[in-house]
């Protein structure tokens, strides 16, 4: 076979060596000695810091990538420049909830070296879904995440929590899949494209026909499929259940990666094919926006699990995120990417607090077992203090930035119900947000949580916490890319 | 920049005291005392550093002085932008006065996390003087809104017994507030391009879009003055809060507002400042004289004064939107020196507080022949109150109420009226406490004011007596900016008045 007919695999570079060397992983792993306890946790651990050197290994590739647009594979796959930001994204929130795992992994009996290979695995999904350039990848990538995601989220199998939760989340995602894809059949047999440049053509401005009945309808079920996939609100219900049952740091996990690659992948399929055909969607993304809010600001004022709380808080970030969206132009789009970004960091930061609530050594997820903290652990109690003032959208801390730029996105292009909604909803969001800080500074102890906390927790408490207070001294570098990243979702 | 950055000195080095605390380690003891003096010492150098901005101000120009201006977030063209003039100085100088007050008087009323109190007043000090000396739109609003996050922490850690309820009421009523303020700033940027104040106040916003943002600035405004009806969450905020904690909320916090609308509202919202002038009057002539009433039947010493903080900033609010030079001069006079008296009276409540643990006025009375020099100083301050020439209240109010006489003498004589409360609910408060019959049995052993609580109240008794006898200190420093501003505000009146007038 001549050279020139070799595909260029460039732009694939950081997903093959992925694919590859999940392979590696997986082989290595199961001719590692295992049998008892002490075995397992040590190919565990082995296997555990060798997916994080292939996840940073990753990241050193996705980053070294130009942001130039080029496809592959027969244009099913772009890499851009909108691409490798989400990519960065989704990698750092990866290789943070993949660095606080281990120690519950090996206190909860669940040291099996399988755990550290799906998350890569299902991270080379989310890698596939941001970079789709047609309906079929989209949808190849979509499920290769999801299916690696309905394993983890029951990976606790003696758990009854754990296994209800994989099954839900299986069940339901299994179900919104059928309606994206579905919808996919629909688009394709009313405009014989699968191809996203192809559709954004035969969709444009200039094309006299305009969309027929049965495109709307792929685009409406697509919609659907992905709000299923970002936990928006009417498709949101699987949520609270899957956060609340599945082990910590998979909830950690659900809680950042896969949903910066929906949301990355929402973007890119309604701005790319479907851009032009911005007056027919952006109703149901600000009703979904609207809804989302709404219910995850009313709905976490009674939550007594603080895993529960942060579910609902994640449907409500999604509203806010949802509006940049529903703005459809690139100061929206900007929006959505500064706030992803600085969401994924509030996040890891709360869910590493969570990680280290221990009593005798068992997890707790309660609330009210954070009573005190301010005494008994007095940096713990002010990381996640930080972490909730920001999540609360308080200045000076970064929250305030990530909104700030979907709502002015929102005022720009006179969305004012969305903007005032969505502020009115971040103060009552502000009130369970401060309930917690409420609990950890105001409440006296009644049992103090287990010390020390481990190493690297620690360290990304650290990390996270002061990237989130310090954010304000220099955000250019985030702001800027995050610009040049929604130019080229419009520029494509 | 030509000088040295003296404006960001003094608005982070509370900030570097608080980092300087933080690293403070060892026996709990050793670490209080330290923390303690660390965090005087910042403040009282903080507080020279602002001397030396004051001494070296030229008050013969209106131009921002001082200003410091770097690129911050350019992809919206947000800078980072500093400086004062005659009115924003004014209030800087009253924060890094009270700040080292405060901190002095939490000396020994303060036992627990001592460290983090202290850290979260100095964190308070950079975000308030940050707060009256930015000069863009988003600097101005995250310092505005940071206050939050320490005052929500001191009300809640170190408060009363109904201290969450409090805490929680304060932050909510006063994000709510500003978070459309926020959004009235996204749309100023929109329509004029930029988020700088000075060029702000120069544009001309539409006459439509401006009674929209003046409404939505005046929904966070009037929610730090505070104006009836929004003013519920003050008397809680301030009962609950500790001591110096309520200095700091009646000295400062509550001045944010009063110097809201005098940055915002008048000089780019001009014509909507006129269209809502009536709504003003009648909100704080409410204010006035159904506060003052309210304060009358109080049993609890610190939610008289905290109505007595409504009705005078409800002076403030009618000063302000008389838009003459007396009203507008009496409102900045008025809000300092009612920074200064409350900031004292919250003071003597919190000296006796600390020796008996009451505030209901019912425990005390006849305090005067066991506690003769606290009687004077409360004496003082209670006249200072009322508006005893001599005193700092009396210039405030007197002004305000020469300028509100040439625009409108229904409010003066209903204002004038309302003095006569203050007059009513500060004397029957004073003869309640500190007149009578010395029985009750607490109060036999009653100890008078201490050495550090005199070094308390000193600068204070200083300070007013100095305003009462001498304003030209300060009124000299606000006069040229304020007729700037007024003139401001009238050319944009009659431009458009006149463009009315064409249009017919």
């Amino acid at each position: 076979m001549p050279l020139a007919d070799i595909p260029d695999l460039i732009p694939v570079l950081p997903e093959v060596f992925m694919a590859v060397a999940i392979m590696v992983l997986l082989m290595f792993g199961v001719f590692q000695p295992g049998g008892t306890a002490d075995q397992d946790v040590r190919s565990l651990r082995l296997i555990w810091a060798l997916s994080i050197v292939v996840l940073v290994l990753t990241l050193v590739l996705v980053a070294v990538l130009s942001g130039e647009r080029v496809m592959a594979f027969g244009s099913l796959f772009v890499s851009d420049a909108f691409a490798v930001f989400c990519k960065i994204l989704v990698l750092l929130g990866s290789v943070m909830t993949m660095i606080i795992s281990r120690g519950f992994l090996e206190r909860q009996g669940m040291a099996r070296f399988e755990y550290p290979i799906l998350v890569v695995f299902a991270t080379l999904g989310m890698m596939m879904m941001v970079s789709a350039n047609d309906l079929i990848s989209l949808y190849l990538g979509l499920e290769m995440q999801s299916l690696s995601l309905y394993v983890i989220a029951a990976f606790q199998r003696d758990d009854e929590r754990s296994t209800e939760a994989g099954l839900k989340y299986f069940v339901l995602g299994a179900l919104a899949s059928g309606l994206l894809l579905y919808g996919s059949s629909l688009i394709y047999g009313f405009s014989g494209t699968t191809n996203f440049d192809q559709l954004a053509a035969l969709f444009d401005y200039a094309s006299q026909a305009g969309p027929g009945t049965g495109v709307i309808f792929g685009i409406v079920f697509i919609m659907a499929g992905l709000a299923f996939k970002v936990s928006a609100v009417p498709f949101h219900m699987w949520t609270p259940d899957v956060y609340e049952g599945a082990p910590t740091p998979v909830t950690a996990f659900f809680s950042v990666a896969p949903k910066i690659a929906a949301l990355a992948l929402f973007m890119r399929v309604m701005i790319g094919p479907f851009g032009d055909l911005l007056q027919h969607w952006q109703q149901i993304v600000a009703f979904v926006s609207i809804a989302s809010m709404i219910l995850g600001a009313l709905t976490a004022i009674n939550q007594r699990n603080i895993k529960r709380l942060m579910a609902y808080s994640s449907i409500g970030h999604v509203g806010y995120a949802l509006i940049g969206l529903a703005v459809g132009d690139a100061a929206g789009i900007r929006g959505v990417l500064i706030y992803l970004a600085i969401y994924l960091v509030m996040n890891v930061g709360t869910f590493a607090c969570i990680l280290c609530m221990r009593r005798d050594d068992r997890m707790v997820e309660g609330i009210d077992d954070l009573a005190g903290l301010s005494k008994s652990h007095p940096m713990l109690a002010a990381a996640l203090a930080v972490f909730m003032f920001s999540m609360a959208g308080i200045p000076p801390l970064a929250g305030f930035f990530g909104k700030l730029y979907v709502f002015l996105a929102a005022i720009e292009a006179e969305l004012y119900t969305l903007a005032v909604i969505g502020v009115l909803t971040s103060v009552i969001a502000a009130f369970y947000y401060i309930r917690i800080i409420r609990v950890m500074y105001f409440d006296d102890i009644k049992e103090s949580l287990d010390k020390p906390v481990e190493r690297e927790l620690r360290l990304v408490l650290a990390a996270t916490g002061l990237l989130v207070m310090l954010f304000f001294l220099y955000p250019s570098p985030v702001l800027s890319s995050a610009a040049a990243a929604a130019a080229a979702l419009f520029a494509g | 920049m030509d000088h040295l950055p003296i404006l960001s000195l003094i608005t982070f080095l509370p900030l570097v005291g608080a980092a300087f605390i933080l690293t403070i380690r060892g026996e709990v003891e050793v670490a209080t005392r330290n923390a303690r003096f660390v965090a005087l010492w910042t403040s009282f150098i903080t507080f020279l550093a602002s001397l030396y901005v004051w001494i070296k101000f030229d008050s013969s120009t209106a131009a921002f002085q001082f200003v410091e201006k770097a690129d911050w977030m350019p992809i919206l063209g947000i800078t980072y932008h500093l400086g004062i003039d005659g009115i924003s100085l004014l209030f800087v100088l009253l924060t890094t006065v009270l700040t080292p007050i405060c901190i002095l008087a939490s000396w020994e009323a303060i036992t627990e996390r001592v460290k983090e109190y202290m850290i979260a007043f100095l964190f308070m000090e950079t975000m308030m003087i940050g707060m009256f000396s930015a000069l863009d739109l988003f600097v101005f609003y995250i310092f505005f809104e940071g206050v939050l996050i320490p005052m929500f922490l001191v009300i809640g850690v170190w408060g009363g017994s109904r201290r969450i309820y409090s805490a929680f009421k304060f932050f909510l009523y006063t994000l709510l507030g500003s978070v459309l303020m926020l959004l009235a700033m996204f749309t100023m940027y929109l329509d004029a391009g930029t988020t700088d104040i000075p060029s702000l106040m120069t544009h001309n916003f539409p006459a439509r879009l401006q009674l929209w943002l003046w409404l939505a600035f005046f929904a966070s405004f009037a929610v730090k003055v505070p104006m009836w009806p929004v003013h519920t969450w003050l008397p809680d905020a301030h009962v609950e809060a500790p001591t110096a904690g309520s200095v700091i909320l009646a000295g400062v916090l509550l001045k944010f507002g009063g110097y809201g609308f005098l940055r915002f509202s008048l000089p780019m919202f001009p014509e909507a400042s006129v269209e809502f002038t009536p709504l003003i009057y009648g909100l704080s002539i409410v204010a006035v004289i159904y506060t003052s009433l309210v304060a009358l039947a109080q049993e609890d010493m610190k939610k008289l004064i905290a109505y007595s903080s409504v009705a005078h900033m409800g002076f403030v609010t009618i000063g302000t939107f008389t838009l003459t030079v007396q009203g507008i001069e009496g409102a900045i006079y008025q809000m300092l020196s009612h920074g200064i008296v409350s900031a004292a009276l919250f003071l003597i409540v919190g000296v006796v507080y600390d020796r008996l643990h009451s505030r209901d006025i019912e425990t005390y009375g006849g305090l005067v022949y066991r506690m003769p020099s606290y009687a004077l100083i409360f004496m003082l301050f209670m006249l200072a109150s009322v508006g005893l020439p001599g005193t700092g209240g009396f210039v405030g109010e007197f002004l305000i109420l020469v300028g509100v006489f040439q625009v409108n003498t229904w409010v003066a004589a209903l204002a004038a009226l309302g003095m006569i409360l203050g007059a009513a609910y500060m004397l029957y408060l004073y003869r309640r406490v500190i007149f009578g019959k010395l029985t009750k049995e607490h109060l036999l052993k009653i100890t008078d004011m201490s050495p550090r609580e005199w070094a308390v109240f000193a600068p204070l008794v200083l300070l007013t007596f100095w305003m009462g006898i001498y304003p030209s200190s300060f009124l000299d420093v606000m006069h040229i900016s304020v007729l700037n501003l007024l003139d401001q505000v009238h050319t944009a009146v009659a431009a458009s008045d006149t463009l009315v007038v064409a249009g017919q």
